[in-house]
């Protein structure tokens, strides 16, 4: 289908039955340095049982662990000029794009998906630090304004999770002009009316939160993430001084007024379903009837109302209820999901 | 008539490094004009005018040729260089009636960000840009030209006043980069930019950039997405220094590698034009803006008054469209 699955696909197969071996069931956490079991790790979307630390997920993952079911199409990407600045360090910038593309079975750093997410069809755009950084070059531009477009066409909310070291260097001011193409993006989607998130992970610096991942209608953060501008070594160089506890961590920038909200992984879906509901489905209120309105409980355990709320409030039915379809305004009963 | 440029108070010309033959033969003529002057009181005149001019000559060919093929690192120094004018010496000279404005309404007064009301060639504008400051009093209080988020709270401010009267609005481009400080991230650096960067693709008046000295990536962007870009001569423009650059991609190589990466980012004025990334290149006097400022001035006054003829009388709706439009274009075409 897409240049994933042509080339790289047979390629990994071989890698990873040869990574199933023992030595390789079991991964120490950064954080506490407990050793989790592969599959518990995998089962807990890369969260550490024993210290809750959240580890790198890659696009895939994510997508899988976002819309329902684990359902969605990617959306095929612009080609863009390949090294264009013919920029060379120690490496040649085409051997390193080579490698990280074999590393993560990806063309550049961003994927995009489509999808439902409880029941409103949602475009997500995923950044992957393991391919350079998640550096934010033309591709991954591209990639996030390919996103919103997608976005406009469908009326979709759009989602970004967001995660970069910084630039693309090899590609100079190229990269730099990624921030206002971007911000060009983001206010397409805005313009036309639909939600745009952002979902800030570990680590998301440079450039990336200069543009996109600080213009969201909803800032949204996973714990202990790493989120700033200037890079801490960058700032301690400059100031000669040792940095704060915390100091750029996504409980701080909520502290700090930068985020709405820090989410443990396991309620990201949820937290993006309500966000998103409430800002699309604006006309889900309505009189009650007095007739019981059924706990409307989600396949994550989530409850969306519950029978003694509504009997004292108007019935409200979250996008994943399974109450009386005709209270549901007549033009948004058809977005209701079928997989939650 | 507008006031002449008042020239930095360097009390000595600064030359750069690669500058030392010029230095010397330029430092030769002036000793020579002193002893003769010298003499001359004594009572003992010697005609010292040809040697003089000679020397002279020599340096200014020598000036001519260092300047015409300087490499991007040279450039770096030239657009550096502390004499070279800055944001308040070209508003001194292009705008009448400045009325600096100061204050983000909510926390400071970043100076690092200079602007405000004015007028230019008889029509009202606001004039937003960094100040790296002149001597080393001022270039404290600026900040080295550094700011930090006020300064871009500062900037999306002046531009929404600019939005509500139908002002253009002119940024002078000139910095090392945002500021990167415990306070400036605590309040949110990335996101002021961001916004700053959005008001500029928003405004639907047009608004003329110039990279002066240096662009110093998303702190010179957040001023710099503009209806027409343009750069001086010997400005730069870069995603990251070339020492930062360095520093990641050749660790540990201590300074020995800038000069590469000056190369390898393409950062020169002339490097952007051929990317297709600005609208032009403003020429600046042998030797660099700092050694003829009047005519740097004049021929930058006379670029914005171009820009701003082609762009009047535009509505916002096409002002808005056609900035989109040359941000999307980058980088999909004439790449190769
Ligand atoms: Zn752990």
């Amino acid at each position: 289908m897409n240049w994933l699955t042509r080339v790289a696909r047979p390629k990994l197969k071989g890698i990873l039955s040869k990574r199933d071996t023992p030595d390789n069931l079991w991964h120490k956490c950064r954080s506490c340095g407990e050793m989790v079991f592969h599959r518990d790790l995998v089962a807990a979307r890369n969260v550490c049982p024993s210290c809750d630390y959240h580890m790198r997920l890659s696009p895939k993952e994510r997508f899988e662990a976002v819309f329902d079911g684990g359902e969605y199409d990617e959306i095929e990407l612009p080609d863009v000029a390949q090294d264009p600045l013919k920029f060379r360090d120690e490496k040649k910038y085409t051997d390193k794009l080579k490698t990280a593309r074999t590393k993560t079975e990806q063309k550049d750093a961003v994927l995009v998906a489509v999808g439902a997410l409880r029941g409103i069809e949602t475009v997500v755009s995923v950044q992957n630090f393991a391919f350079m950084g998640g550096s934010l070059g033309m591709a991954a531009g591209e990639a996030i304004i390919r996103g919103a477009e997608e976005a406009v066409a469908r009326k979709a909310p759009y989602v970004v999770f967001a995660a970069a070291g910084g630039a693309r260097m090899q590609e100079g001011i190229l990269s730099l002009m990624q921030l206002p193409r971007t911000t060009i993006a983001v206010e397409m989607v805005k313009e036309a009316g639909l939600p745009y998130v952002v979902v800030l992970t570990d680590p998301t610096t440079g450039g990336v939160t200069a543009s996109y991942a600080m213009l969201g209608d909803v800032h949204i953060a996973e714990p202990g993430a790493l989120i700033g501008f200037a890079g801490p070594r960058v700032i301690e160089q400059t100031i000669r001084e040792k940095l704060p506890e915390g100091f750029q961590r996504a409980e701080y920038l909520l502290d700090h007024g930068m985020v709405d909200m820090v989410v443990h992984r396991h309620d990201l879906r949820d937290t993006l379903a309500r966000v998103i509901n409430l800002l699309v489905k604006k006309n889900t209120w309505t009189v009650s009837t007095g007739a019981p309105v059924e706990n409307a409980a989600s396949e994550d355990g989530q409850a969306g109302i519950t029978a003694s709320d509504a009997g004292n409030l108007p019935a409200r039915l979250d996008a994943g209820s399974t109450g009386p379809a005709e209270i549901l305004p007549p033009n948004k009963s058809n977005t209701k999901s079928q997989m939650d | 008539m507008k006031p002449p440029y008042n020239a930095p108070s360097q009390p000595m010309r600064t030359y750069l490094d690669f500058e030392k033959p010029i230095a010397e033969l330029e430092g030769q003529a002036e000793e020579l004009r002193q002893k003769s002057h010298t003499l001359e009181s004594e009572g003992q005149p010697i005609d010292v005018a040809e040697e003089i001019a000679r020397l002279e000559g020599k340096a200014a060919t020598l000036l001519s040729d260092t300047y015409q093929k300087l490499t991007p690192w040279q450039k770096t120094q030239v657009a550096r260089h502390p004499a070279r004018p800055h944001f308040s010496n070209y508003v001194d000279h292009l705008i009448e009636d400045f009325t600096p404005l100061a204050g983000d309404r909510n926390f400071a007064n970043d100076q690092a960000i200079l602007g405000g009301l004015g007028r230019f060639n008889g029509r009202s504008v606001v004039v937003i840009g960094h100040e790296k400051g002149s001597d080393t009093q001022s270039r404290v209080i600026h900040n080295f030209g550094m700011a930090r988020p006020e300064g871009y709270r500062k900037a999306v401010r002046l531009m929404s006043l600019a939005e509500r009267f139908d002002l253009p609005v002119i940024t002078l481009v000139d910095t090392a980069g945002a500021y990167p400080g415990i306070g400036a991230e605590e309040r949110g650096q990335a996101e002021a930019i961001a916004r700053s960067t959005d008001v500029c693709l928003r405004l639907g008046v047009p608004i003329i950039s110039i990279v002066i000295g240096e662009g110093g990536s998303g702190g010179a962007l957040a001023l710099a997405a503009a209806n027409r870009v343009f750069m001086l001569e010997h400005s730069i423009y870069a995603v990251i220094s070339p020492e930062g650059c360095a520093s990641i991609l050749w660790p540990g190589s201590d300074g020995a590698k800038t000069q590469d990466a000056a190369t390898a980012m393409k950062i020169t004025a002339q490097d952007l034009e051929n990317l297709k990334i600005i609208d032009g290149i403003i020429t600046e006097p042998i030797g660099g803006a700092h050694r003829d400022p009047d005519t740097i001035m004049a021929d930058m006054g006379a670029t914005i008054e171009r820009a701003l003829k082609e762009l009047e009388g535009k509505s916002p709706e096409i002002l808005r469209q056609e900035r989109r439009a040359k941000f999307l274009a980058i980088g999909r075409e004439g790449l190769g």
